[in-house]
């Protein structure tokens, strides 16, 4: 039986069970998440982080999230009431939803029923995702808007243009796996990397992913939507009490559903590290979980790690390095990829492959040295150009005396 | 004679234009690798309550009213420091000495001194403006509180405490000295003729200021 067809048998009960797991999982990932970044940035900083409340500071986030609940809730009075409620409700209900294709481990016994921990298993899985993220923008859009306020329509409008933007590069490195895969479901992309990851044979594609799933969760270092200097908070201005917490919520949720969707497509899902292959037995199957989320872990950690390093991009070159670099170059990558696909599934010789790949990379290398090579011209230009302008000098012309450096002079 | 200095020579001199701009992708990797490494050393964090470090020898914290070395004190009431107050957070009311009630040599003490914590700046300039060295400022820096009330010190708050051989105010002067002999830095200490007629000097002494 596949894992589909086992997830597809589950009576009520289990998938009520599952549910609330996936709930839980997302909520206390959440919790974990932000404390985990705080004290990992605060190192990054050489500082503690919160290290007060609980052991380690592990409750922090928990008496932060009672303190926002226990906060006067406000609703501006230019705020249109409706959707300013329902604008937060829409962005932590859908983060929640993504979860729900995403395999977290092989075939595992719950309670004595065989199935696999995957709420369910769609034929479509991946686009579903990107459907759900794609209503997401509308909490954001709304609470902009609703807001009644400038700065958090501009927040909101930044911030969806970006998601809108990434997620075209995000759907285009996708479709590199589907190719590779022959399938949209989670599950059935999971199992076509029994070998390889897809990470691996797909590099571009994987960086990617990875580059349009930091655009489209708004973070660092493309966290324009909440840039204090110029937005205060973005589209969460207005907010306060729970309505602010669900955005914080929906933000980390999404973190932590781009980052195993990333798992999933790039990494293997819950497979073992290549080599240890026997481990996914343990534990009755459920110490794939383990792996699971080990490496939902490592994303997460190149969240903070990008967080601590980078600074906020410009908006003007944030949306062009998204259009004119990231969108073309996975258009190019795919083009290749399927033509070495349909060349494999074809029955082609292998000489042909190879020099087909050589003929690309041949390109590819000449194309970047000749932009380079154009590029340094420029740079050298500008300099000639620079050094072609009258020096400037002074407002007031300087006393002769105090700049000449005789040994005569020095007592002036 | 040297050459002549040029400004537009060295100015064309400092466009320093690099031939080999080393790559933007291995300058990213190094900041990424900064931060990595950065977490593995050690903290500049101090855990405040259990852990504390020593200010500055000359860190500006609460004041203090000195005293003599038989225990009078040394504000004479001039309201200097008060004057010098740019925030306007010091309020000094002088009192005359008289031969029943002498607190400090010479003719006039500091009656009622206070200082509010909720306006000081912590400029010290009030230090510098006092002419007997009354006024100086401690390490002390623990002065929060709940309440505004209570940030305002009175002058038992703000007077050093008696050392040993120090006398409890009001208390005569040294017997054979004037105010000039205080101010030169003569008296060392007190004398038994100083001790208060019914309670015994030991008795003074020995019960600090509360």
């Amino acid at each position: 039986m596949t894992n589909t067809e086992l997830i597809g048998s589950d009576p009520g009960w289990v998938i009520l069970v599952k549910c609330l797991l996936v709930f839980v999982i997302c909520v206390l990932a959440t919790l974990m998440a932000i404390w985990a970044e705080r004290r990992i940035v605060a190192r990054m900083q050489v500082r503690l982080g919160p290290n007060r409340t609980g052991k380690f500071g592990l409750l922090q986030s928990l008496a932060d999230g009672v303190k926002l609940a226990l906060k006067e809730d406000l609703i501006p009075k230019a705020a249109d009431r409706i959707v300013f409620v329902i604008a937060p409700i829409i962005s932590a209900t859908t983060c929640f939803m993504a979860f729900a294709v995403i395999p977290m481990t092989g075939k595992v016994s719950l309670f004595g029923h065989k199935t696999a921990m995957q709420l369910t298993d769609l034929p479509v899985g991946v686009l579903y995702v990107l459907a759900i993220a794609s209503v997401g923008v509308y909490g954001i859009v709304l609470a902009g808007w609703s807001s009644g306020s400038t700065y958090p329509l501009l927040g909101g409008l930044r911030s969806s243009a970006q998601v809108i933007s990434y997620e075209v590069a995000m759907g285009l490195s996708l479709v590199a796996v589907f190719i590779y895969s022959g399938s949209m479901s989670t599950s059935a992309i999971v199992d076509a990397q029994n070998k390889w990851w897809f990470g691996i044979v797909l590099f571009p594609s994987f960086i990617i992913y990875m580059i349009s799933m930091v655009g489209e969760t708004n973070r660092a270092p493309f966290d324009l939507a909440e840039a204090e200097g110029e937005l205060v908070g973005g589209f969460h201005t207005e907010y306060s009490s729970l309505k602010f917490a669900l955005f914080f919520l929906a933000e980390y949720v999404n973190i932590v559903g781009v980052s195993s969707l990333a798992t999933t497509l790039f990494l293997g899902g819950y497979h073992a590290l290549p080599g240890l292959g026997f481990t996914e037995n343990w534990l009755g199957g459920w110490f794939t979980m383990v792996w699971f989320f080990a490496k939902v872990i490592a994303f997460f950690f190149v969240f903070v790690w990008l967080r601590g390093t980078l600074p906020r991009l410009r908006y003007d070159q944030f949306m062009k390095f998204g259009w004119k670099v990231l969108i073309p170059v996975s258009l190019l990558w795919i083009m290749v990829v399927s033509t070495l696909r349909v060349m494999s599934l074809q029955g082609a010789p292998r000489f042909v492959i190879i020099a087909f790949t050589f003929g690309v990379l041949l390109l590819v290398f000449a194309a970047t040295s000749l932009l380079d090579r154009s590029n340094a011209k420029n740079k050298r230009e500008d300099a000639e150009i620079l050094k072609s302008f009258p020096a400037p000098s002074f407002p007031v012309p300087t006393l002769t005396s105090h700049v000449k450096t005789g040994p005569e002079e020095i007592n002036v | 004679m040297s050459e002549d200095f040029s400004i537009e020579k060295a100015v064309r001199e400092s466009i320093h234009i690099p031939e080999q701009v080393p790559s933007p992708f291995f300058t990213q990797l190094k900041g990424f690798w900064l931060t990595f490494i950065t977490m593995f050393k050690k903290v500049e964090t101090v855990s405040y309550p259990e852990e504390r470090e020593e200010t500055a020898e000359r860190f500006h914290g609460r004041h203090q009213l000195n005293r003599y070395e038989d225990g009078l004190e040394k504000c004479i009431g001039c309201e200097l420091c008060a004057w010098a107050c740019p925030a306007d957070a010091i309020l000094v009311e002088a009192g005359d000495n008289t031969p029943d009630a002498q607190f400090s040599p010479g003719e006039r003490f500091g009656k009622v001194y206070q200082i509010n914590y909720l306006r000081c700046i912590f400029c010290g300039l009030c230090i510098e403006a006092c002419p007997t060295r009354a006024l100086t400022m401690t390490n002390e820096y623990e002065l929060a509180d709940n309440n505004r009330g209570k940030l305002i010190f009175e002058k038992e708050d703000l007077l050093a405490p008696l050392r040993a051989g120090m006398l409890q105010p009001p208390h005569p002067m040294y017997p054979g000295t004037t105010d000039t002999s205080y101010y030169k830095g003569e008296v060392t200490g007190s004398h038994p003729s100083q001790a208060p007629q019914e309670a015994k000097s030991a008795n003074a002494v020995a019960e600090p200021h509360a």
